[in-house]
């Protein structure tokens, strides 16, 4: 069998303190060569801190990583030879150039590509003699890939590398990282967008609260919600005019899941077209109004708002 | 600019040489920095150099109460140069206008002829003012001697004006040393909390790089830095104020590298877990605070107490001060300094064995 790019087993992260912090609770994934990986979670899900332990930059609590094959304990250096990384947050020396930065960065590996590909891979040409502080956010997240990929890596790991960016930005941002995976690189990149997930990945996990609750393709993630179609629409007055049982959609065929959220009613359907009839019908004969009716494809979203509840966007609450 | 690296130019490639030449540009770009480390203490010793610079003569300014006599004592004080010129004018006034003037300070003493039966001249004067006490035994010479006076005994002033024993030329290692104390603590110590706090550090600790590579460049940029340092306050001196190094400048090298190195190794201790710009600056001028004071950068360690004078002496600055400056100002060599340089060498150590221990990469 083929070694495979990152593989984990029963990771497990305790921060001490008062009280102690358990950000990741017993994670097991695989990733294989030449896979892009998303890990997909809301603030505070324990995404960093997988990664950083994925990256030797962090001690796991419990729990066994291997890299490439290789395991951090007895081959630190050749791992770090081969991986590439983009940390949530680093502000590189701000009177550096982009060139300079990545002299420097290229200058730490053995081997790698040369620094004018590199600042050519991010499209950073005409910044490379401005100096760190005269770029713009996006052009600085494209620097920091610049610097990951500068030792020419077979994976990378990238942690939020798009949040804050502008849409452009973002969309320049997928093009370097999808060209980086078409040369049968791996890449594990963490998100809290999901549209970046279906764009970028072959496969995501979606962890909640230090644990993975979802593991799958997009696609199949999305299948699992048992229709691909979403309909939302509201009614006026409120639906609150209509009776519980008339809030829970699940009795009509052909659709698998119904959410009622601030008045706006989410039911996912495999046949939007036979569905659509009957819910006009009912909400004739309840004698209320429809004030929006929209439907659309169901995003990975839909897969998390299903399974706990929440938002990926929402805060999270305290664990009980 | 430099251009990009390629693979047949291995030193340009190596890591040090970039580490290294990445902390010069970021120092050279940062005006204020350059302002602290380079201009500051160029500054203070034109400073001091000037306030403190011996005077020609000093000047006595007096003033003679307005009698018939009053002449013939102004001729007998214009004998001698304290007496004459700007600063030295002798003013013949009114009884009233003298005590005004000693009242207000623009005069150091009053003389005044035959006022008292059996004595010649009075003095006024206030003994708790300086000067005033050596003014009036000046001009009790003059006048004894014009009165008649013979000194029994010779006596042959030998008054020290050449470089070597002027305040500027103890003023000058002191500076020496101060110099290489605030370079090596802020130059490593803030460099470092910076990088952390850019999760720079982590950064790096995420490539290949050598954690013995980073820390090396770390201490060779602040030894370039020293040198730079080091020339400009030493040439400034000479062409200011003619300050000579009267020992041998390879004894002086060693100890400015020897002094580097040790508050290189105190800027890595004191930065080694400190988190914030807070934590590292308050810590930094808290471990400097009493070697300003106390380590002889301005005035002699013996004017504190004997005991005081026992703790002063372990601080790291005191011995590399005292080392420059018997080597600068009196030409000691090495060899009479070993327990001073023993003593530098042991901070050294210790600061770097605690650092290396306690020193926390994010
Ligand atoms: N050094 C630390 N000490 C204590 N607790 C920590 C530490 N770092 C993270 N945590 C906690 O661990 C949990 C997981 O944090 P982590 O940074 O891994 O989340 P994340 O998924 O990356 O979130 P985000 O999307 O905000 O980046 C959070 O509750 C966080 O407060
Ligand atoms: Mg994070």
């Amino acid at each position: 069998m083929e070694t495979p790019a990152i593989h984990c087993r029963e990771l497990t992260k305790t921060y001490a303190g008062r009280p102690p912090v358990e950000a990741v609770r017993g994670i097991d994934m695989t990733v294989a060569e030449g896979e892009c990986f998303g890990v997909l979670g809301p603030n505070g899900a324990g995404k960093t801190t997988t990664i950083e332990i994925l990256e030797g930059l962090l001690d796991q609590t419990s729990g066994e990583v291997e890299i490439l094959g290789m395991q951090w304990r007895h081959a630190a250096e050749s791992i770090r030879e081969s991986i590439g990384i983009s940390l949530q947050e680093t502000r590189f020396s701000d009177k550096l150039s982009v060139l300079e930065t990545l002299n420097l960065f290229r200058s730490f590996y053995r081997h790698g590509i040369t620094v004018s590909e590199a600042i050519e891979r991010v499209g950073l040409e005409d910044k490379a003699q401005a100096w760190v502080k005269n770029l713009s956010g996006g052009q600085q997240q494209r620097l920091a890939v610049a610097a990951a990929i500068v030792g020419d890596p077979r994976l990378l790991f990238l942690d939020e590398p798009t949040t804050g960016l502008d849409p452009q930005s973002r969309r320049q941002l997928w093009d370097i990282i999808r060209r980086y995976g078409a040369q049968g690189r791996s890449v594990l990149l963490t998100t809290h967008y999901m549209e970046e997930a279906e764009q970028l990945c072959d496969r995501v996990a979606i962890i909640d609260r230090g644990k993975i609750i979802a593991l799958g393709s997009p696609r199949e993630l999305i299948a699992r919600l048992g229709g691909e179609h979403v309909i939302e629409f509201t009614l006026t007055p409120n639906a609150t005019t209509l009776n519980q049982s008339e809030n829970d959609w699940t009795q009509v065929n052909h659709v698998t899941g119904s959410v009622y959220e601030d008045g706006c009613h989410r039911l996912t359907v495999t046949q939007p077209h036979l569905v659509i009839p009957q819910i006009l019908s009912h909400v004739e004969q309840a004698g209320v109004q429809l004030g929006s009716l929209t439907t659309r494809h169901a995003r990975l979203e839909d897969v998390f708002v299903q399974l706990t509840g929440r938002h990926l966007d929402d805060t999270p609450e305290v664990p009980a | 600019m430099s251009p990009p690296v390629t693979s047949g130019n291995r030193l340009a490639s190596h890591p040090m040489m970039q580490l290294v030449l990445s902390r010069m540009r970021e120092f050279w770009r940062q005006p204020a920095a350059v302002f602290w480390v380079y201009g500051f203490p160029l500054l203070m010793m034109v400073a001091l150099g000037t306030a403190f610079r011996n005077r020609p003569v000093d000047k006595i300014p007096v003033t003679i109460v307005n009698t018939s006599e009053a002449p013939a004592i102004l001729k007998i004080l214009q004998q001698d140069e304290r007496f004459v010129g700007p600063g030295g004018e002798v003013e013949i006034l009114s009884p009233e206008e003298c005590k005004q003037q000693l009242r207000t300070g623009k005069t150091l003493l009053i003389i005044s002829a035959n006022t008292s039966p059996g004595a010649d001249y009075t003095f006024t004067y206030d003994p708790e003012r300086p000067g005033s006490l050596s003014a009036r035994n000046t001009i009790n010479d003059l006048l004894q001697k014009a009165g008649g006076r013979r000194d029994p005994l010779s006596v042959s002033n030998n008054e020290v004006r050449e470089p070597g024993g002027r305040y500027i030329d103890f003023l000058v290692p002191g500076l020496l040393g101060m110099g290489l104390m605030g370079g090596g603590m802020w130059g490593v110590g803030f460099a470092i909390v910076n990088l952390r706090i850019r999760k720079l550090l982590k950064r790096y600790l995420a490539t290949p790089m050598r954690r013995s590579h980073f820390l090396g460049s770390m201490m060779i940029s602040r030894l370039l830095f020293t040198v730079t340092e080091v020339l400009i306050l030493v040439l400034g001196a000479r062409w200011l104020f003619g300050v000579v190094n009267h020992g041998s400048f390879l004894a002086v090298a060693l100890l400015v590298i020897l002094g580097a190195c040790q508050f290189g190794g105190m800027g890595l201790l004191i930065a080694s877990r400190a988190e914030t710009t807070e934590t590292v600056s308050g810590l930094m001028n808290l471990v400097m605070l009493p070697m300003w004071i106390g380590s002889g950068v301005f005035y002699s360690v013996e004017r504190f107490p004997a005991v005081l004078q026992m703790v002063l002496n372990a601080l790291p600055l005191t011995p590399l001060i005292y080392s420059l400056r018997s080597v600068m100002q009196d030409g000691a060599s090495l060899l009479s300094l070993l327990p001073q340089i023993g003593l530098i060498s042991l901070w050294t150590i210790v600061t770097f064995a605690l650092a290396m221990r306690w020193f926390r990469w994010q």
